[in-house]
């Protein structure tokens, strides 16, 4: 019971412990994760001008282009770029692009792993140091994006196995980041798609080979990188939106219509649903507050 | 004298360091003093774990609040770096068998990959996702119509959290997209244009801002104008 | 005019005479435009040495600082004070130990207990000089505890899911947040806005802006930031700094206003060498 007889029931609203409003926010983010797995269906996505950019700039690469992928992100950020990191990973895959990977996140090592055995698999085609090669983690953030503009094999001695690059067939020739053809980031924050924009796209844009960049970034991140776009930047993905859209391009190209796409290809577009209706609690609970704060100076006004 | 000699040594490191940027033949310096100071904190990180041990044995010897959750994170600690060092569970590496600790301990089915899959990867996911509770009770109070700005925050809001859900699209799918005069009234579209327009401009602004202000900063460190990070003469 | 824009221009070879061979190609514009903000920061430090008085703002949130303290005095709870997740490399850590220095000082003369966690183990060596320094020039070394600033977790959710039992255990009276944030910002600023305690944040980091403008009672947005320890130094030395950041921001407002203009014209009128002289520009400034 209320210990405040008198007070209107707008006011006790207003007063509502935030445990309440954490548990509509898991009931609108649950509920639609069990609907999505029951059921399997998606909304429909439509590619924004942004999301096109990153899927046009693989697809227009020859066939077996260099591509460099680092993996700027940790479990922690996971649920919102992994859908990235997988969909660029298999659109590269599809194209039949050479895969280098990296990363300058530590714990972003164990990551590359995971994803290219998900998606490469057993992959006949796909041999390891020959079309793709997982180069592990490089300590020093944007020294090492420095580094590998002007000298490649010094900032990645070996590969994640500790092979060195010398053996590796698919690194002979890489000299520095200018030699590959695109360089996709998929950050969750520092270092990252910014700190890739500064210190290893901006340095070829003066030098004559602009390096094409493709970047994924959290919803948070995204205002941070849209400036960069479309200068030196090719395209974007926004947030877990960003990754449905992307994923919507490349299953239409691997998947004839009507033909099953794996789940692991629909990660992005399977948390829409949950990303829906948490917007429309978070659009109705501003609404309720607006409502209870307006009501409150109309009877501050009367009284 | 100590805290002079070390402003003068920082100006000298600084301006070398800015002069890498420029000169050819200072260019490695860069990247060794970088190099430097990735080894810098990596010596640090055994200081920084000898203050934790420190701190929560305290803790747990003088029952201080939450002295449990010290010994957790006391007992985890050594067990983190038991296993990666020892590299427990990790398969030999293929070409040298015979060779002890040679194997990759962040390879699958190894205890340090348990500890990375099955513990530090779902409880750093769960501590992100709060941030979804955390910005719902933040939104219900403090996106509140006070004043003229306020009131286009929330309007802009509405516009980017609709937009960016298939609801945005059912909403204003009645405005035909092919309409030019029209179709930038879909509440898709509406999100784009602000992100793309008044958000650039807006974040544009402050990145110029704040990349001055870096340097300013950066300056008064250079020149000792400021010199608090050294702390006491004494 | 095209012969202008060629000086300026990145790909100038040494072969055409312009720099010499140890400098580096492309990094013409960024030398001179290095040289225009230290030397407009230099001579705004010189007109504030001549003693000519300069006008600053106000920055509410830093003349909060006293209120916020006094207020965890009164109430006999700690001041809990995060110079952000990054390590001492970075400018903004180095911002936020300086606010540091200027917070504990306070904390000092007022006997508040001020507790600083931190994420790297440099961070917390600086920070205890900062913090031993101003307990030393207020007079109350005694009452120093090294022990009070301590290192957490590199992990940045590890560090926040610590700060947050902290918080929710010791009840700090006022929060400061100041330096670096990445995504733990809203979790810090939310849990202290639910212990209801006086919050004060500042970091450079446009993306938390947001979260912390939504939950602390006063934010330092961007620039305001770095100006913090000038504002609370009133040195004129430092506060010459603040001056030169604005000259500076005065010649970028009027560049990119007369650059829009002249792209504007070229594009209206199809002029050929204001369109050369802009896309010339553009290439110079790496635009593609």
């Amino acid at each position: 019971m209320s210990d405040r007889p008198n007070e209107s029931f707008l006011a006790r609203l207003d007063r509502i412990d935030r445990r309440w409003i954490f548990l509509m926010m898991a009931i609108a983010v649950a509920g639609p994760i069990i609907w999505v797995g029951v059921t399997g269906r998606t909304f429909p996505e439509t590619a924004t001008p942004a999301v096109q950019g990153a899927f046009d700039a693989i697809e227009r690469l020859p066939e077996g282009s260099k591509v460099l992928v680092s993996f700027d992100f940790d479990p922690a950020s996971a649920g919102e770029l992994q859908p990235m990191a997988t969909g660029f990973i298999h659109h590269c895959q599809l194209r039949k692009h050479r895969i280098y990977a990296m990363t300058l996140w530590a714990p972003g090592s164990p990551l590359i792993g995971a994803t290219l055995a998900d998606v490469i698999g057993n992959d006949p085609s796909y041999r390891y140091g020959e079309n793709f090669v997982d180069l592990g983690y490089q300590a020093g953030n944007e020294g090492v994006m420095k580094q590998v503009g002007v000298d490649f094999p010094k900032a990645f001695p070996n590969d994640s196995k500790g092979t060195p690059l010398a053996r590796i067939p698919m690194m002979q020739g890489i000299t520095r980041l200018s030699d590959f053809d695109i360089l996709i980031s998929v950050s969750a924050g520092y270092p990252g798609g910014k700190e890739w924009v500064q210190y290893g796209v901006s340095p070829t844009l003066t030098q004559g080979h602009r390096l094409p960049f493709v970047a994924g970034s959290t919803g948070v991140q995204t205002p941070q990188m849209i400036p960069y776009y479309p200068v030196q930047m090719s395209g974007i993905l926004g947030a877990i939106k960003g990754a449905a859209e992307y994923e919507s391009l490349v299953n239409a190209k691997a998947s004839a219509p009507g033909e099953t796409v794996p789940a692991k290809y629909q990660e992005a577009q399977r948390r829409m649903a949950p990303q829906l209706f948490g917007h429309s609690l978070m659009v109705g609970l501003i609404l309720v507050g607006n409502v209870i704060f307006f009501a409150g100076r109309r009877k501050g006004a009367a009284e | 004298m100590g805290r002079n000699a070390a402003a003068v040594l920082a100006s000298i490191v600084g301006l070398v360091m800015v002069l890498t940027a420029f000169a050819r033949p200072l260019e490695f310096l860069g990247t060794a003093v970088v190099d430097w100071f990735n080894v810098l904190a990596a010596i640090a990180f055994v200081l920084g774990g000898a203050n934790l041990l420190k701190m929560n044995l305290l803790k747990i010897s003088a029952r201080d609040a939450g002295w449990g959750y010290s010994a957790v994170t006391v007992c985890v600690f050594l067990v983190t770096i038991g296993v990666g060092l020892l590299k427990v569970g990790a398969h030999p590496d293929p070409l040298h068998p015979d060779v002890a600790l040679s194997g990759d301990k962040e390879a699958v089915g190894g205890a340090f990959w348990w500890l990375y899959e099955y513990a530090m990867s779902p409880i750093t996911s769960t501590l992100f996702a709060l941030l979804a509770f955390y910005v719902a009770s933040a939104a219900f109070r403090a996106f509140r119509a006070k004043n003229t700005a306020a009131i286009l925050l929330l309007g802009t809001a509405f516009i980017v959290l609709l937009g960016r859900v298939y609801v945005g699209v059912l909403l204003t799918s009645w405005i035909p997209a092919d309409n030019a005069w029209v179709s930038w009234m879909r509440l898709e579209n509406l999100s784009g244009i602000i992100m793309g327009v008044f958000n650039n401009a807006g974040t544009r602004a402050m990145m110029i801002g704040i990349a001055i202000g870096i340097a300013a900063t950066s300056l008064k460190i250079l020149v000792g104008l400021d010199r608090s990070y050294l702390g006491s003469s004494d | 005019m095209t012969f202008a824009v060629t000086i300026l221009a990145q790909d100038a070879a040494p072969a055409a005479g312009f720099m010499p061979g140890w400098f580096m190609p492309g990094k013409g514009l960024l030398a001179i435009s290095l040289i225009i903000v230290a030397a407009a920061v230099m001579i705004s430090i010189l007109w504030a040495r001549s003693g000519r008085p300069i006008r600053i703002r106000k920055i509410a949130g830093l003349d909060a600082v006293d209120e916020a303290v006094g207020r965890a005095t009164e109430m006999g709870r700690p001041v809990l004070f995060i110079p952000g997740i990054q390590d001492v490399d970075n400018i903004q850590t180095v911002a936020g130990i300086t606010i540091l220095g200027k917070v504990a000082k306070t904390a000092a003369e007022y006997d508040a207990e001020i507790e600083v966690p931190t994420t790297r183990s440099l961070v917390m060596t600086t920070a205890r000089e900062a913090v031993h320094a101003s307990y030393l020039s207020a007079g109350r070394t005694d009452s120093y505890n090294p022990d009070r600033i301590y290192y957490v977790s590199d992990e940045q959710f590890a560090f926040v899911a610590y700060t947050g039992g902290l918080m929710q255990r010791k009840r700090p009276a006022a929060c400061f947040y100041f330096g670096c944030f990445f995504a733990e910002s809203l979790i810090l600023a939310e849990n202290g806005n639910s212990i209801g305690a006086i919050q004060v944040a500042g970091t450079a980091e446009t993306t938390q802006l947001p979260f912390f403008v939504a939950s602390c009672d006063y934010t330092l947005i961007g620039e305001e930031f770095f100006a913090a320890s000038a504002y609370l130094s009133g040195e004129p030395d430092q506060l010459g700094t603040l001056l030169g950041q604005d000259l500076v921001k005065g010649l970028a407002w009027a560049a990119v206003l007369v650059a829009a203009l002249l792209a504007t014209v070229a594009a209206v009128t199809g002029h050929e060498g204001i369109a050369s002289f802009v896309n010339g520009a553009r290439a110079a400034l790496g635009g593609g």
